[in-house]
């Protein structure tokens, strides 16, 4: 198994994170992670990427340009990641601020309206692990026990507190997401 | 040894290395994409438990000179920058090289000419491998293609620097400064005591004891037989490198047709690469020079006996396939394929010029 | 009749050169003040009993050889570069005494950023700033503390504002920074000169000692070959053109500047 992701968004939609707590999981799972961001003027501000990789082999390249899914957090992103995806891969969205859906016909395509729940709920500090959860009933690559070891890795002890809000959003996310289209 | 999982950027993994493997000092400017690597450090504070110092100086100029005098004090000491940096830095690399000072300079590469780009690039190795200040001398130049790697050559670098007395880099590029991986970390290698330096680096400036001359440390020869004399001795240790020192990594070598020839970054695409050769049918490998400086010109010199074809793959505009070019000596075609300016080439794009480059041209 | 053999009887001895000093033949010009200069931090250090832990940072400039006379462990900064080396190291070496030893052009052109630094810093070093307001080694250009209308090399006419800018005043400069702990200005042209720089370079390392920060020591100094004079000549122009641009004295002591 190899599953290759790219996860794109604002900077301060917890993008980065969202990746390190996948990555982190993966790696307490024993497979093999990369994580990769996008970094550079658009780390101030603007759009944020991180393309993650977990794989039961070796990883060759951690800079790919081609992904099994897509996690979608923005207009932007959306445009310019759509037809990265691979033929039968996913793409998984949030629908805030999405005025173009997206056309591809031979991807799966999957939406979570995250922004909405989390805002509604009072939780939007944890928007992103709801967006995680979302991916992971799409693609349970790593096990939720894992995910609580990932958080507990990635997270400074002094925030060890606000782990179980972030694993009730994974389970909200898991519960939320639609599917759109499947091939 | 106790091994403890992390994972890490490639620059965190640098800074998390030095603690570890008793490094005495950093010194060091800010400049993306390495900047983590001093943020770590001053994050983690080791001078309150290894003792190590951490200084954010005034320039790559003066991070370079510091280096200078804490190698020349007989300490372990270290820098790191990108590009733009390490051009600042080549004065104080020739008299580290002049004076044979141990030492360790990280470059992460990004794209250039000038201020250029702050993404990944490998258009650094001619600075690298071929002197980068005047004169005539060779830094050893050791290349990680992954985490781990950032990680284990500094341990490395410590043992060659003094060994050789002579400055080591470590050559990597935004893409593995970046890069979060698994690493796996050993235990703390303490820090010298003054009388393992003493013993280490007889030669170094801490302090004359009565018992000894002073020594000095200096680059410095105004009569010229006895600078020619000093130049044949580093020509002599750099040969010495050569024969004891080349490292380098094979991939599916052996039943190769072509292989491509790549280091740090462009080695993991070429390895992908390779993946997607292999199923169409192509047998394709890989040799990927670990240390730059020695190269592993003997190596690839069998190799260009065996294969069809080479083709370097750097992210620059064809500065290895000098090197690779020499090694086979005419006895098969070699080509370069490249991307610049902190453009990554996809393994489809490198396949597909291993093709029209070599295969089928 | 006194004949040599008597003269250098022991009982006859009046003065002997200090062991931190070799005995290499200095290849500094006669009448230069670079061999009182290099004598006095030599006698310091071997009064203070520190010769084990001194650690000498040497410049590019006229004194570049300056650790083939100092008697302690040397280093050949590249120029500019000596408070640099002279930060890592005296960091790495806490309890040593590390001084650098460095002209006009070395620190106060190439090297200002390193100087102002380290004294920003306070690192805990002695900095000798010997100021002859030339290039010597050099054959004689123009320096950053060439005086206004002063002929050199590169200013043939004399130094004209408009063309090169104004003599830099660094000390006064650096003694505006909080990490400067003792900024004095001497001369070694006359014997009495000489006894007050020795006591100004005593301070220094007294206060490296007790860690106090930088200890700055300018010396304004001659350059009777640079200047095209003889030797007393050129103390006497020294003294009438050089003494008003940089005023002799103490600028800073115990971390407090001394009022005019």
């Amino acid at each position: 198994m190899t599953e290759e992701i790219i996860i794109a968004g604002f900077g301060g939609q917890g993008v980065l994170s969202m990746g390190k707590i996948l990555a982190y999981s993966g790696a307490m799972q024993d497979k093999e992670v990369s994580w990769m961001p996008s970094y550079g003027p658009e780390m101030r501000g603007g759009t944020a990427n991180v393309s993650v990789i977990i794989s039961d082999e070796r990883i060759s390249s951690p800079i790919i340009s081609q992904f099994d899914t897509a996690i979608i957090l923005n207009q932007q992103s959306l445009d310019k990641f759509e037809h990265s995806v691979k033929p039968g891969g996913v793409l998984l969205y949030d629908p805030n601020g999405i005025t173009k859906l997206p056309t591809r016909k031979d991807i799966n395509i999957y939406k979570v309206a995250a922004t909405e729940k989390s805002a509604e709920m009072g939780m939007v500090k944890t928007f992103n692990m709801m967006v995680l959860g979302a991916f992971l009933k799409v693609k349970p690559v790593v096990t939720e026990e894992y995910i609580e070891k990932g958080l507990k890795k990635s997270l400074p002890e002094r925030h060890h507190k606000l782990i179980p809000d972030n694993l009730k959003a994974v389970e909200i996310g898991k519960e939320i997401v639609e599917t759109i289209q499947t091939v | 040894m106790a091994k403890e999982l992390k994972l890490m950027k490639g620059n965190e993994a640098i800074a998390e290395a030095a603690i570890r493997s008793g490094c005495d000092g950093y010194f060091g400017y800010p400049i993306t994409p390495q900047s983590e690597v001093m943020e770590y450090l001053m994050l983690e504070k080791p001078w309150e438990r290894t003792g190590m110092v951490v200084l954010q100086a005034e320039s790559e100029v003066s991070s370079i000179n510091m280096v200078y005098g804490g190698a020349g004090a007989g300490k372990k000491v270290m820098t790191s920058s990108s590009s733009p940096g390490i051009s600042l830095m080549q004065e104080g690399l020739t008299y580290l090289a002049g004076a044979e000072l141990p030492c360790l300079v990280v470059n992460v590469v990004r794209g250039g000419p000038g201020l250029g780009t702050i993404q990944p690039s490998q258009a650094d190795y001619f600075q690298a491998t071929k002197g980068g200040g005047h004169g005539d001398y060779q830094l050893f130049v050791l290349a990680p293609a992954s985490v781990q790697e950032m990680y284990d050559f500094v341990f490395d670098a410590w043992d060659i620097a003094f060994k050789y007395r002579n400055p080591v880099m470590i050559l990597s590029d935004g893409a593995i400064g970046q890069v979060m991986e698994k690493l796996y970390v050993g235990d703390y290698v303490p820090r010298w005591t003054e009388e393992q330096i003493h013993e280490n680096a007889p030669w170094a400036a801490f302090g004359k004891p009565a018992t000894r001359d002073h020594n000095i440390i200096t680059s410095l020869e105004l009569d010229s037989a006895k600078e020619e004399i000093h130049n044949q001795k580093l020509q002599a240790k750099y040969r010495e490198m050569e024969r004891n020192e080349v490292r380098f990594e094979e991939i599916n070598c052996e039943d190769a047709e072509y292989i491509f020839v790549a280091y740090g970054s462009s080695a993991r695409i070429a390895q992908k690469a390779i993946q997607l050769g292999r199923e169409k049918g192509i047998k394709v490998g890989l040799l990927r020079p670990i240390t730059l400086f020695p190269f592993p010109t003997k190596r690839l010199g069998e190799l260009s006996k065996q294969v069809k074809g080479m083709l370097s793959v750097e992210m620059s505009a064809g500065q290895m396939v000098t090197d690779v070019r020499l090694a086979a000596e005419n006895r098969c075609k070699v080509e370069h394929y490249g991307r610049f300016g902190g453009m990554i080439p996809t393994p489809h794009e490198v396949l597909e010029a291993m093709e029209t480059k070599i295969i089928n041209a | 009749m006194i004949f040599n053999q008597e003269i250098i009887k022991p009982e006859n001895l009046v003065y002997t050169k200090t062991k931190v000093l070799t005995d290499n033949v200095m290849h500094y010009c006669p009448g230069c003040g670079h061999g009182r200069i290099h004598r006095i931090v030599a006698e310091v250090i071997e009064e203070m009993g520190i010769q084990d832990k001194a650690i000498c940072i040497a410049p590019v400039g006229c004194s570049v050889l300056a650790y083939n006379y100092f008697n302690v462990d040397s280093l050949g900064a590249a120029h500019g570069r000596a408070p640099a080396l002279a930060t890592a190291i005296q960091r790495l070496y806490p309890d040593n005494h590390v001084f650098t030893y460095q002209g006009d052009g070395d620190l106060a052109a190439i090297g200002t950023a390193e100087t102002m630094h380290a004294c920003n810093r306070g690192e805990n070093i002695v900095i000798i700033f010997v100021n002859n307001g030339i290039y010597g080694m050099t054959g004689g250009q123009m320096a950053p503390t060439t005086l206004i209308g002063m002929k050199t090399a590169t200013s043939p006419y004399g130094r004209d504002i408009h063309l090169h800018g104004y003599p830099l005043r660094i000390t006064e400069l650096l003694a505006d920074l909080p990490g400067t702990y003792f900024i004095t200005r001497q001369s070694v042209h006359t014997p009495a000169a000489v006894r007050k720089a020795k006591k100004a370079v005593e301070m220094a390392f007294q206060n490296q000692k007790n860690k106090k920060g930088t200890s700055f020591i300018e010396i304004v100094s001659n350059c009777n070959s640079g200047w095209k004079m003889s030797a007393p000549d050129a103390n006497k122009w020294m003294e009438e053109n050089m003494f008003p641009k940089y005023p002799i004295g103490d600028i800073k002591v115990d971390g407090v500047k001394v009022s005019k």
